[in-house]
């Protein structure tokens, strides 16, 4: 036990930099993954082709890989930032389609009638979308959103290999340091992950009962 | 279900207005393929020389050997996940408290942990309790700890989407509790999540590609030492490779779950779906 409390400070940047990456990645991969779910949603074939092209590569990629290509192939063509932005880089590009699927199963869960109403009094295709059919998407959307918030979270694990020093790389570099603490040590780094994934899913359960439409 | 229902069949205004965009869309996207493969040109990232790489003999079985060792982990694992998954399920659903408590919290911890701590703990905690592991049995158990959690779950689903009908009217002829989960329950429900436990079992195959970061030769890691060996250019096309061999293992797995959803919808009522979130973990 004195090995983890001799290290709290390095446990608490650990769990920031973990929060930091979540939040980051977390907010730009929604954002693609927004306006991928609106390509593959959209009229235009070409776009559609695009976003389902981009989904299906991404979703049987490991993120190991796309890692790999962040942070060893975008530096061969000079594109050369810090560990933690490749980081950021490599989780948001990853989890960009898996909030795209979140976003259109939750566009797909409002009822038809809905967009034909929308549409039977005039509304345009991109009225329609932002106007009915979002704000009621969004509602059911929330859960699952919060859920691959969670799995987020946890992948962002996988930067400890890649140069980034966030929890799991605290716990590999303080089990290493001291080999007679490492269940103790690895321990605290698990009920630091606890504490975020726990919660959230929890609320995500919580929410889903209150918004689930009744069938 | 696609959303027909977000906009009409489109009119000759409507039409030229998708041909507008279409126009645009490739306009915007060729532009952005064509600016990163300039750079990439650039570089000479599409050398001839650079890409016979892949055809070097010694290149090929490195990355076959592998090959053969991420599929290898990655069976065992899925034999093994799939057992104590089962297991799990049962055990969840069981009256008994003493068998469900700990089942359940099983399910919980390993869910909400990430694979690559599990990993570790496995790596690096059993050899401090006396217990030998190699590389490749770290990465299994590691990998099993997580996906019994997850598969249990599936299982779990597919046994509670069955109609009470099923369970009534077994009680109703005689049979016991484990009668009816053996007989009656288990038999529909393997069919209702089987499409569920194969798209699982392409994460578990994706998942085997972090075995890299404790120095498993798996694929990834035997193509990294390839690039090592052979300079830093060589990653492009070697990087590449690699993903085209994962994306083809991975989509043929994954039709085969599409494959099987349909015939099991048609034959078996609605499917079990696996959330986005063990999908994206």
């Amino acid at each position: 036990m004195d090995a983890v409390t001799a290290n709290l400070d390095q446990y608490w940047r650990g769990f920031l930099t973990t929060l930091e990456l979540t939040a980051l990645s977390s907010a730009l991969a929604l954002a693609a993954g927004t306006v991928l779910a609106a390509m593959r949603v959209s009229p235009v074939p070409p776009l559609r082709a695009a976003g389902t092209a981009y989904v299906e590569i991404v979703r049987n990629t490991p993120l190991t890989v796309v890692f790999f290509f962040v942070v060893f192939v975008l530096p061969q063509v000079d594109i050369r930032l810090g560990f933690f932005v490749f980081a950021v880089i490599a989780v948001s590009a990853y989890h960009a389609a898996f909030f795209c699927e979140a976003v259109r199963s939750g566009i797909n869960a409002v009822a038809a009638g809905q967009a034909e109403a929308a549409r039977s009094i005039g509304l345009t295709f991109a009225q329609s979308l932002r106007l009915v059919i979002l704000p009621q998407a969004f509602r059911t959307v929330i859960p699952p959103l919060i859920s691959v918030v969670i799995a987020l979270a946890k992948n962002t694990s996988i930067a400890a290999a890649f140069g980034t020093v966030e929890l799991t790389a605290v716990g590999i570099r303080l089990a290493n340091a001291n080999g007679d603490a490492v269940l103790p040590l690895l321990g605290g780094i698990a009920l630091c992950y606890l504490v975020i994934t726990l919660p959230a899913g929890w609320l995500a359960g919580a929410l889903e009962r209150r918004v689930a439409f009744v069938s | 279900m696609s959303v027909p229902a977000l906009y009409d069949a489109a009119g000759p205004r409507g039409r030229r207005r998708i041909a507008a965009g279409s126009a645009v869309g490739v306009a915007v996207i060729g532009a952005l393929l064509a600016l990163a493969a300039a750079r990439l040109a650039g570089k000479g990232a599409f050398d001839a020389e650079l890409w016979r790489v892949l055809t070097r003999g010694d290149v090929q079985r490195l990355l076959g050997r592998g090959l053969l060792a991420t599929l290898q982990a990655a069976g065992i694992a899925m034999a093994l996940s799939i057992g104590l998954g089962a297991l799990l399920a049962v055990g969840r659903l069981s009256r008994r408290d003493w068998v469900a408590r700990p089942a359940g919290a099983w399910v919980q911890l390993f869910r909400g942990l990430p694979l690559l701590l599990l990993i570790f703990f496995v790596f690096l905690g059993l050899p401090r309790l006396g217990l030998d592991v190699p590389t490749r049995r770290a990465l299994i158990i590691g990998l099993t700890l997580y996906n019994s959690a997850v598969i249990g779950e599936i299982f779990r689903a597919g046994i509670l989407s069955l109609p009470r009908g099923q369970t009534e009217a077994a009680f109703a002829i005689g049979l016991g509790r484990g009668q009816t989960l053996r007989l009656i329950l288990l038999p529909q429900a393997v069919r209702r999540m089987l499409p569920a436990l194969v798209s699982q079992l392409v994460t578990l195959l994706k998942d085997t590609s972090l075995g890299f970061v404790i120095g498993y030769t798996e694929l990834l890691r035997n193509g990294r030492s390839g690039v090592e060996f052979l300079g830093g250019r060589y990653s492009i096309p070697i990087y590449t490779g690699i993903a085209v061999a994962y994306i083809a293992v991975n989509a043929s797995l994954s039709a085969t779950a599409r494959l099987l959803d349909r015939s099991t919808r048609r034959r078996y009522g609605r499917a079990v779906q696996r959330t986005l979130a063990d999908e994206a973990a």
